[in-house]
């Protein structure tokens, strides 16, 4: 068979890799030293940010692809969080024997056992909730917006029918408890334990994005979905998967939240909901990279400032987003789509 | 004209409160490839998609070897053995050259998986493929882009394909590659329609012809009737091929 002539274009153009953003974690944590003063309280704040950080990435990962793949505005998403928080409390409150042991193994054992079941039937309810809430408003953002919260609201009232209006106390294990000294810097061990799970799951989160069909299909749904079913594939299956795993890690994270908050309130994801929709917004919808560093800045600024100057703290995030949104409108990392 | 491979009778589709399509009747023969001629707006591109399943048909029959395609999904059509490509070319930007390929061998988890003989035959007729195999396909050049979008669509066997103005916007030279390699692929009896609004590009290629005007086929026959008789091209002309001439 005989080849065209080939007339087109032979080199192409060299792109460098968009790592301005990334440059943005460091900055600031730079920035953050010298009006912070002491070098022990930047390590100790900048592991706090990171901590707090990780775990909304965890939780907001799930939403951004969720709104990449479907254009779907899930405002019930903190449901989940809460969901998953409160059965944390429910199965760490029947494994206190474990929890409460100097035994490293039992605790972790009891933590990675209330992990799982949140996971578990935060996913479950995920794949109900996708079902019956959001399958019926494609392609409706209004509705979306509407029945999602309103399905947060009813789950709220639900969780509180379960569990009481009450806080719950979420005691982290005993080996879990306490700091560890860096140099002079104490810096609590959870948060240790939270950075390097917040690190595994990017970089799992990753791997399946870049290594295999699955994440190939969800990168090419993100980015036009329309096409991916031009070649065969039932988006809508796929769609349901992300959400599915995106709710399973929602309840990992209310459990993380819960943890490192030493207590649960049903009223635990409406709070975070704010944080998670600055998060996804700044790191450019439906990219997973940009949630990451969104998160992470997310986290930092929050704890600088809130050593800094508190009462600047709770606007802090929300002027972080309209800085970013002035330097880049569609979020640090724009998902190109069609 | 051999046995139709894709029927379309009495077709209707609405977008939203347009009524695009107004009663298409179009044959596509097996093994040949169909021209879908028309102006702006005549309903070509409505008319692809709408046998793509991506717009609803709201009237009349999609028939396919023998099977009403016309309500099913827009995945169960394409995994008959149909493939799409875009006026926009549906290229995954974001994606490297390899990635897109291997999305579009559906049973390949990896370019190791796909059907060497198959790839290199279109590395023959698409060389930029191979030499960009592992760059992002948003960096391609237009040409490039249309080059991947037709790779894509013969990566693996197609009964049908769905091919929506392959020479739009490229450059005359980029224009003669892309008219060499349907030739190599009419060879292989593959069935082809195409929509065109460059009469030239689509005369060259075509076996059969449709023109298309106001939701309606206007004409169908024999490309070389069409390109052999003056009358009949300046009737066509006049309703709705003046601009391109």
């Amino acid at each position: 068979m005989n080849a065209p002539a080939t007339t087109a274009v032979e080199a192409l153009p060299t792109v460098k890799p968009d790592r301005l953003p990334l440059m943005l974690l460091p900055v600031l944590a730079l920035v953050a030293l010298p009006l912070i003063g002491s070098a022990s309280t930047w390590v100790t704040l900048t592991f706090a940010g990171l901590a707090m950080g990780m775990i909304i990435f965890i939780i907001a990962s799930g939403l951004t692809l969720v709104f990449g793949l479907m254009d779907v505005l899930n405002f019930g998403h903190g449901v989940f969080i809460t969901l998953g928080a409160f059965m944390a409390t429910s199965v760490l409150g029947l494994m206190t024997g474990w929890t409460t042991s100097t035994s490293l193994l039992l605790n972790l054992v009891a933590v990675l056992a209330a992990m799982l079941v949140a996971m578990s039937v935060a996913g479950g309810v995920g794949a109900v909730f996708e079902r019956v809430i959001i399958r019926p408003v494609y392609g409706q953002p209004l509705k979306q917006i509407l029945i999602t919260m309103g399905g947060m609201i009813v789950g709220e009232e639900l969780i509180k029918v379960v569990w009481g209006p009450q806080a719950r106390p979420l005691l982290l294990p005993t080996a879990f408890q306490g700091s560890i000294l860096l140099g002079d810097a104490a810096v609590e061990k959870y948060r240790l334990i939270s950075v390097v799970l917040g690190l595994i799951v990017f970089a799992i989160m990753t791997w399946v994005l870049t290594h295999t069909k699955v994440g190939l299909l969800i990168r090419a749904g993100v980015h036009d979905r329309e096409m991916v079913e031009s070649l065969g594939y039932r988006i809508r299956r796929l769609f349901i998967g992300v959400f599915v795993v995106g709710s399973a890690l929602a309840g990992l994270g209310g459990v993380m939240w819960g943890l490192y908050q030493q207590s649960v309130i049903p009223q635990l994801g409406s709070q975070v909901n704010v944080l998670l929709f600055i998060v996804i917004i700044i790191g450019g919808m439906g990219s997973v990279t940009g949630c990451f560093i969104g998160a992470m800045l997310v986290g930092l600024l929050a704890n600088y400032t809130g050593f800094l100057v508190p009462k600047v703290a709770l606007f802090s995030n929300i002027l972080l987003m309209v800085i970013v949104l002035l330097w880049r409108p569609e979020g640090l990392y724009p998902v190109g789509k069609k | 004209m051999s046995e139709p491979l894709l029927q379309l009778q009495g077709v209707h589709t609405h977008i939203g409160a347009y009524h695009i399509l107004q009663g298409v009747d179009l044959t596509v023969p097996k093994g040949e490839l169909t021209v879908l001629l028309g102006r702006n707006g005549a309903g070509k591109t409505t008319t692809l998609r709408t046998i793509m399943g991506l717009w609803q048909v709201s009237a009349g029959s999609v028939t396919f070897e023998g099977d009403n395609i016309g309500l099913m999904g827009t995945p169960d059509i394409a995994q008959r053995g149909i493939a799409y490509v875009p006026e926009n070319m549906g290229i995954f930007s974001d994606l490297t050259v390899a990635e897109n390929m291997i999305l579009a061998a559906r049973n390949a988890k990896r370019a190791e998986d796909m059907d060497a003989k198959r790839l290199e035959w279109v590395f023959g007729l698409f060389p930029a493929m191979k030499r960009f195999w592992q760059h992002p396909a948003g960096l391609l050049s237009g040409g490039q882009k249309q080059m991947l979008a037709v790779a894509r669509a013969i990566v693996e066997p197609r009964k049908l394909l769905l091919i929506d103005e392959p020479s739009k916007g490229l450059a005359p030279a980029i224009i003669q590659n892309m008219i060499t390699a349907f030739q190599e692929l009419k060879r292989t009896d593959t069935t082809i329609l195409l929509v065109e609004q460059n009469f030239n590009f689509a005369r060259q290629l075509g076996d059969q012809v449709a023109v298309m005007d106001g939701g309606q086929i206007v004409h169908s026959g024999a490309m070389a009737d069409l390109a052999g008789d003056e009358g009949l091209q300046q009737r066509l002309l006049g309703l709705s091929l003046a601009s391109h001439q």
